[in-house]
């Protein structure tokens, strides 16, 4: 026999590294897609440019974001515009405090109730729609009937509300927006959580014997947290506007403490002086931050929902 | 269908009522009345002035009574801020104003929303495709609050065509900054609901047998595709008329309208709670009501929902 040795090898060898192709999992799946994503990379970019600028701003500001520098106080419009020599980067307030330093706070206070109000109404919506849709039967019935009532009521004013009838601190500011957002996530979380419970995979893991917690911790749970990251990720913007809404009506955090919302309002009302850098500084940073973050969102959305595109 | 109606109503109902205790609890558990100022009244002087309001009484009678107020003859109590005028003043003062540049800015974001959303799906992937799915994701970071001081620059600062607030009884200058102010983002969202939607319509297979029998495409859209593309857009109706009743505050307070919004962040910053209260009710009956029809009118064109 007249062998190819040549051929032979290379087939051998092309079937031993077919054998080492490994599987990919969802995670590095979704990770190559992400990244593929111009505008998500971008904004992930920009957005930690952001992080960074408020975390190491503060070490170049000149003034506190409380100090007042009396010599501007009262002629903004004339002296306070941004400059380099006397140290407002950003020009100042009417009070003559520093816009710079205001800002990075501004932008800092944002972030954080974005991200906390987020996870607030991120914990509360999963451990609700998941136990809704793993219990089943009338309680399910029963928990998401109650949804179907509260989504129903305009959530803005029971956050003013609440923010008015008990003090206005940074908790109830968190718990005020966490707290009533959790509906829709909760909602999420049911659908999949019954859609998965009648999968293939499931049925097939019952058969070969999995028990039911190694089904929910190695099955329901990994299989959950891609649709809870998308939506809390969507979530984050959503937070910070609504933040940002009730702080420009004058009813959110409080002086000394400043959100971008505040800022935005405080300079819209001091247009008529000519001072415009105090509502545009806030204002690029407020669009800049909410564009990235839904660019972000909306990127991890075709990254680990791909049956939506 | 009329089951169906009457079915929602019955879940309507007890969502008011929720609504309603809710924010009566709320209000009456908060740490401090409406009375309580820096110098404390003499004792007496405290007890006629409850007594007046009600407040002597126990909780769940105030309740009660406050309810039936409502439910027989719309009256949500007297303002605890201006002696002299019960909050259903106030609201008779401010709701038409708000109603007029509302409905304005709901049937605008909606109407173009709508025609841009369609327009950008029927040329998918043309430079019109491009400019509206560009407009429609930058509009979406321009709420109300920040799109009001940006129109009040531009055409009251630098081109001083309109006035840069004022109501004088809804004349339309004063009626354009606010409705753009209001409808932009909805505008964008309800464009971008509708692009997408439509797009997945007009890939389905019922419109390529519509097209392989040869009709026009102008057929093929209005009676073929519209109906099933607009399912979502309407059901997201609901929610964007809540969040122009919310963002109708911001445009009372920025451009002076002297709608009902103004009223409630002033008795927000005066914790003036009966007006508070009557206007979160007021809102919530309009939002109850809204969602309502929009149920209704969803049911009536989803074939796919059994009533």
């Amino acid at each position: 026999m007249v062998f190819d040795t040549d051929r032979m090898t290379r087939i051998s060898d092309d079937m031993v590294e077919a054998e080492a192709v490994k599987g990919r999992s969802l995670w590095q799946d979704a990770w190559g897609r992400f990244f593929r994503n111009k505008a998500a990379v971008v904004s992930l970019v920009v957005l930690s440019l952001i992080v960074l600028f408020t975390i190491i701003g503060p070490y170049f500001a000149v003034w506190s974001n409380e100090e007042i520098d009396w010599n501007l106080m009262g002629n903004a419009a004339t002296a306070g515009q941004p400059s380099i020599e006397n140290g407002h980067y950003f020009g100042v307030d009417d009070l003559g405090r520093d816009l710079y330093s205001r800002t990075i706070q501004a932008t800092q206070t944002s972030l954080i109730v974005g991200v906390i109000g987020a996870l607030v109404a991120v914990f509360i919506g999963t451990l609700y729609g998941a136990t809704a849709g793993f219990v089943g039967g009338w309680v399910d019935n029963l928990m998401m009937r109650t949804v179907d009532i509260l989504i129903a009521i305009p959530y803005m004013f029971i956050i003013i509300l609440l923010m008015v009838m008990f003090e206005r601190s940074f908790f109830m500011l968190f718990v005020g927006i966490g707290v009533v957002s959790w509906l829709d996530m909760s909602r999420i979380v049911r659908g999949q959580t019954l859609s998965l419970k009648h999968k293939e995979f499931v049925e097939a893991a019952h058969a070969a014997g999995v028990g039911s917690f190694t089904i929910i911790t190695r099955h329901i749970i990994p299989n959950l947290l891609g649709i809870v990251a998308v939506y809390a990720s969507l979530l984050v913007p959503l937070m910070i506007l609504t933040e940002s809404f009730i702080s420009f009506l004058g009813l959110g955090v409080q002086e000394p403490n400043t959100s971008l919302g505040a800022l935005i309002s405080e300079g819209a009302g001091t247009i008529i002086y000519g001072t415009l850098w105090q509502l545009l500084i806030p204002l690029f940073f407020f669009v800049v931050s909410l564009m990235s973050l839904f660019f972000i969102g909306d990127g991890l959305r075709d990254a680990l929902d791909p049956k939506d595109r | 269908m009329l089951n169906y109606i009457l079915r929602r109503v019955f879940v309507a109902i007890p969502t008011l009522l929720i609504l309603i205790v809710l924010c009566f609890l709320l209000m009456h558990s908060a740490p401090g009345g409406p009375f309580t100022s820096e110098r404390p009244l003499p004792p007496q002087v405290l007890a006629n002035i409850q007594a007046k309001y009600g407040l002597d009484q126990p909780m769940i009678v105030q309740m009660w009574n406050y309810v039936v107020g409502i439910v027989t003859n719309f009256d949500f109590g007297p303002s605890f801020q201006y002696k002299d005028r019960s909050v259903n003043d106030l609201i008779a003062a401010g709701f038409p104003v708000t109603l007029t540049y509302g409905s304005i800015s709901f049937v605008l974001a909606t109407v173009v929303g709508v025609s841009l959303g369609v327009a950008a799906a029927l040329k998918h992937n043309t430079l019109l495709d491009y400019i509206a799915v560009g407009v429609a994701f930058s509009a979406q970071v321009l709420p109300n609050f920040v799109m009001a001081p940006i129109l009040v620059i531009i055409f009251t600062w630098q081109l001083g065509w309109l006035p840069g607030g004022g109501w004088e009884g809804g004349k339309w200058p004063f009626l354009v900054m606010p409705v753009i102010a209001l409808s932009t983002s909805y505008m964008a969202s309800i464009a971008r609901i509708t692009r997408s939607s439509m797009l997945e319509v007009l890939n389905s297979n019922f419109i390529r047998t519509a097209k392989a029998k040869g009709l026009p495409t102008r057929t093929i859209i209005w009676r073929h595709a519209m109906k099933p593309a607009m399912l979502p857009v309407i059901s997201y109706l609901g929610p964007s008329f809540v969040a122009m009743i919310t963002g109708s505050v911001v445009i009372d307070m920025y451009f002076s309208t002297g709608g009902i919004g103004l009223h409630f962040v002033n008795a927000a910053l005066n914790r003036d709670y009966s007006v508070m209260l009557g206007v979160t009710i007021l809102f919530g009956v309009l939002t109850i009501l809204f969602n309502l029809v929009v149920d209704v009118l969803y049911a009536w064109l989803d074939p796919k929902i059994r009533y």
